[in-house]
């Protein structure tokens, strides 16, 4: 009896610590970042945490456009070669350090120079940086690239404080300083992330909290529980299947938006001895696996309908989508016919290594079951992560469930993956006349002229199929009704300009 | 009692050494570049090739066991591969968090546990005995992860009482720190509860029968008297021992609970340290483990002796 009201005595305690923390903004995130230094850090709860602590030369709308965010303007020379920039004035780094072109300069070295660097390959193409002016710089490129702007409005435009970042070197990260609209103020590992407000933010006006914290929760149905419960005001990455859940509370709001990502199966095409067999030598059967699948079925059975079937590296709804290829329906008949004209007319075994989560299982289960039906046995190979993709980019494996998170620029969702020299390229698939369409797709800052060029690539590439294109993911955000202000981004970032909590 | 603790201690050196050696081998059998897991979608040649110099991961594997092993005796575990924070300060940070776990757990646990065995094995044969042992049986055989969710669900969805998850920091605030491990500490401490409840009746059916027993309730002593004076006291030698033996099986049973309820610990350390294949945090976790577990059993075998004078003598 003492127990009980004990515990109810600290419950309610515990209720009022919490009403007086309104000013403290609470997102729940499916895992823990990495190293929170942009040019080291690798992973996407990461760029959440950017998104509030640094900011970058240039930014996204929703629709993918380039906006002003650090640089106010821009243009490039005529050959593409040089790009010059004008930036804010008004702006400082939360340490106090001026932001103007030397800042500039000084980052654009650190991402290029800097051993840990993850950001080099993305900022390959600057060759030289001239400072013009205190608030202008150029950048002079090797070659034209088209995918600069879409790199400098992620983590390798971000900017951190040069002053900073000399001091600490490669630990910048336990104590990252940028200049964005929250700084830095602790982090306990697991646990917590906690930015306070800039005052000295150029527009700190738009941001309503005093503070935002980001708590990692692992698991979909306890962030969920924590949200219903008051606990957190948000939360990213909400489970398809809990969203009939989430809709009916009344206290929560759902937004989502598709993703720039995709999921798929890459088939070893020549990735060492294991892609030399039929799957990896014969296209018929790569495409006897794609039409075997019915990709909308995937959609309602495993993800609820909330996300959106694909066969492209590009979500339908992108502009970069080819139209002349549309998602294909199932057709077992065609299936059956294709593995028969390769001479597998009594069915032929795939094995397919899957994550060993249960997304990708329940995924993997079903194309199972759909393939069986046009003769094709597939075997599942669950692996945990690490190993997959040690396996993977070995190339022990014979095909593999894998998929990407997207990238603003299409390049960064198809080149490094179809061209022969790709850094991802686990399929080993090579193709001079994708390469090249491809490498000029890169060059040209002409979006038709770059929209050719990848559906021309996309005929080839959807005939030869090294990667079996499945579904795209949707972000859904769940939100406490009382926050107003959200605008969900097909990045999948959480932007908190205008974000506010009503009271009440 | 000196000399005793001392031989204990000799014999924990060698047990050390052989968990290190197994540990860190057992780790590099495991498949997967902890460099590539690291790396994730940016997989760039040089710095991957830096990294594995950095961390000297090319060296042969007898090297980087002295190395660490080397490093390890002057204090220093290394740092983590995944946030560069150093190993030691990681696991000062977490260690305090899943002790606090683990003593509220078993405080649930010997509250529940140690008065139903009493109980139960005084009533033996009755309804109420019964009844004690359908509820342990059944505390040991409902999963952490469902009563976890489950309480979840009910307590902080539906009656909002307690915060689903999380964990706030004694010094930070103790009446919420308490509160928000109440959950967690009582789905632990359940299925000890039902263990300890087992053990602690059958420890006390077997006195109950003895002939001092019943010598003491011939003498026309109350009965309460007779079973906690007596009977009881001379229970708890076993109750001990399987109390220590638990604390290893606790902090096993933390890594499922904190993932549940999202508390930074240790057991969400090393969990996400092994999917990682962040090598130094899962070495430096095990050592600590180890050690403190040889500890622990140290603890008990004291605790028998100033239990038991029999044993004093010996």
């Amino acid at each position: 009896m003492t127990l009980t009201k004990m515990t109810l005595a600290a419950a309610l305690l515990g209720a009022t610590t919490l009403g007086a923390q309104a000013a403290d903004l609470r997102i729940a995130l499916q895992s823990d970042a990495d190293v929170l230094d942009p040019d080291q850090s690798r992973t996407f709860v990461g760029r959440i945490v950017y998104a509030s602590l640094c900011d970058k030369l240039v930014d996204i709308t929703p629709d993918l456009e380039i906006i002003p965010q650090l640089a106010t303007e821009w243009s490039f020379s005529e050959d593409g070669k040089a790009l010059t920039m004008k930036l804010r004035d008004d702006a400082v780094f939360h340490d106090g350090t001026p932001f103007d072109a030397e800042a500039v300069a000084a980052n654009i070295d650190r991402s290029q120079n800097l051993e840990t660097s993850r950001r080099k390959s993305e900022l390959s193409s600057i060759t030289g940086v001239e400072v013009l002016g205190s608030h202008e710089i150029r950048f002079d490129l090797a070659d034209a690239d088209a995918t600069l702007m879409a790199q400098l409005a992620d983590r390798a435009g971000m900017m951190v404080s040069p002053t900073a970042a000399e001091a600490a070197g490669d630990d910048f990260g336990l104590n990252p300083v940028c200049s964005g609209p929250y700084q830095f103020k602790e982090r306990i590992a697991q646990d917590r992330i906690v930015l306070e407000k800039f005052a000295d933010y150029f527009d700190a006006d738009k941001y309503h909290f005093d503070s935002v914290t980001f708590l990692p929760i692992p698991d979909t149905t306890v962030r969920l529980a924590n949200l219903q419960s008051g606990d957190i005001d948000m939360l990213e990455r909400l489970a398809a299947t809990d969203l009939a859940q989430a809709e009916e509370d009344d206290g929560i709001k759902v937004e989502s938006a598709v993703s720039l990502g995709y999921q798929g199966i890459t088939i070893n095409v020549a990735n060492g001895e294991k892609g030399d067999n039929p799957w990896g030598n014969d296209k018929r059967l790569r495409q006897a696996l794609s039409y075997a699948i019915d990709r909308e079925a995937i959609n309602q059975v495993v993800f609820n309908g909330a996300f959106a079937a694909g066969n492209q590296p590009f979500p339908p709804n992108s502009p970069w989508y080819s139209s002349d290829f549309p998602v294909p329906p199932r057709d077992v008949e065609k299936a059956k016919a294709l593995l028969a004209e390769a001479g597998f007319a009594d069915g032929i075994d795939l094995e397919v290594q899957v994550p060993n989560t249960t997304v990708p299982l329940q995924l993997m289960q079903v194309v199972q079951s759909m393939a069986a039906e046009a003769g094709i046995n597939i075997s599942i190979t669950s692996k945990e992560f690490a190993t997959l993709l040690a396996d993977q980019s070995a190339g022990d494996y014979q095909a593999s469930q894998i998929g990407w998170s997207g990238r603003v620029d299409p390049d960064g969702n198809i080149h490094q993956f179809m061209t022969t020299d790709g850094g991802i390229n686990d399929s080993k698939f090579s193709n001079p006349e994708v390469d090249e369409l491809l490498n000029k797709a890169r060059k040209s800052n002409d979006q038709a002229e770059r929209k050719q060029s990848y559906d021309a690539a996309r005929a080839i590439l959807n005939e030869e199929m090294p990667i079996v294109y499945l579904y795209h993911q949707t972000w859904i955000w769940a939100l406490d009704s009382d926050i107003t202000g959200f605008t969900p981004y097909p990045d999948g970032m959480i932007r908190l300009e205008g974000v506010k909590k009503e009271e009440g | 009692m000196l000399s005793f603790i001392l031989r204990r201690l000799v014999i924990a050196i060698p047990t050390i050494i052989l968990i290190s050696v197994f540990v860190f081998t057992l780790q590099k059998l495991l498949p997967g570049d902890p460099v590539l897991a690291m790396a994730g979608e940016e997989r760039d040649p040089q710095v991957l090739e830096y990294l594995r110099e950095k961390y000297r991961l090319n060296d042969p594997i007898p090297v980087q066991y002295f190395t660490w092993i080397g490093n390890a005796l002057t204090g220093d575990l290394g740092i983590s591969l995944r946030t560069n924070q150093p190993v030691l300060e990681l696991i000062g940070e977490k260690l305090p968090v899943t002790i606090q776990l683990a003593t509220m757990a078993m405080l649930f646990a010997l509250i529940i546990g140690i008065p139903a065995g009493i109980f139960s094995a005084v009533k033996k044969g009755t309804v109420t005995d019964y009844i004690s042992n359908v509820v342990a049986l059944s505390g040991l055989s409902i999963p952490n992860f469902w009563l976890g969710i489950m309480l979840i669900l009910l307590v902080s969805v539906k009656w909002k009482l307690l915060p689903a998850s999380g964990y706030v920091p004694l010094s930070e605030d103790p009446i919420r720190s308490i509160t928000v491990m109440l959950m967690p500490a009582f789905v632990l401490g359940t299925a000890l509860a039902a263990t300890l409840m087992r053990h602690t009746r059958s420890a006390m059916l077997s006195v109950m029968s003895s002939d001092y027993v019943r010598t003491a309730r011939a003498k026309g002593l109350v009965e309460r008297k007779v079973i906690l004076k007596h009977a009881f006291r001379n229970a708890l030698t076993p109750i001990v021992t399987l109390t220590a033996l638990l604390f290893g099986e606790l902090i096993a049973g933390a890594v499922l609970t904190e993932q549940i309820f999202t508390i930074p610990g240790f057991g969400k350390l090393v969990v996400d340290a092994v999917f990682n294949r962040d090598y130094a945090v899962v070495q430096g976790i095990v050592l600590v483990t180890a050690v403190g577990f040889i500890f622990m059993n140290l603890l008990a075998d004291v605790a028998y002796v100033l239990l038991n004078p029999r044993l004093r003598k010996q």
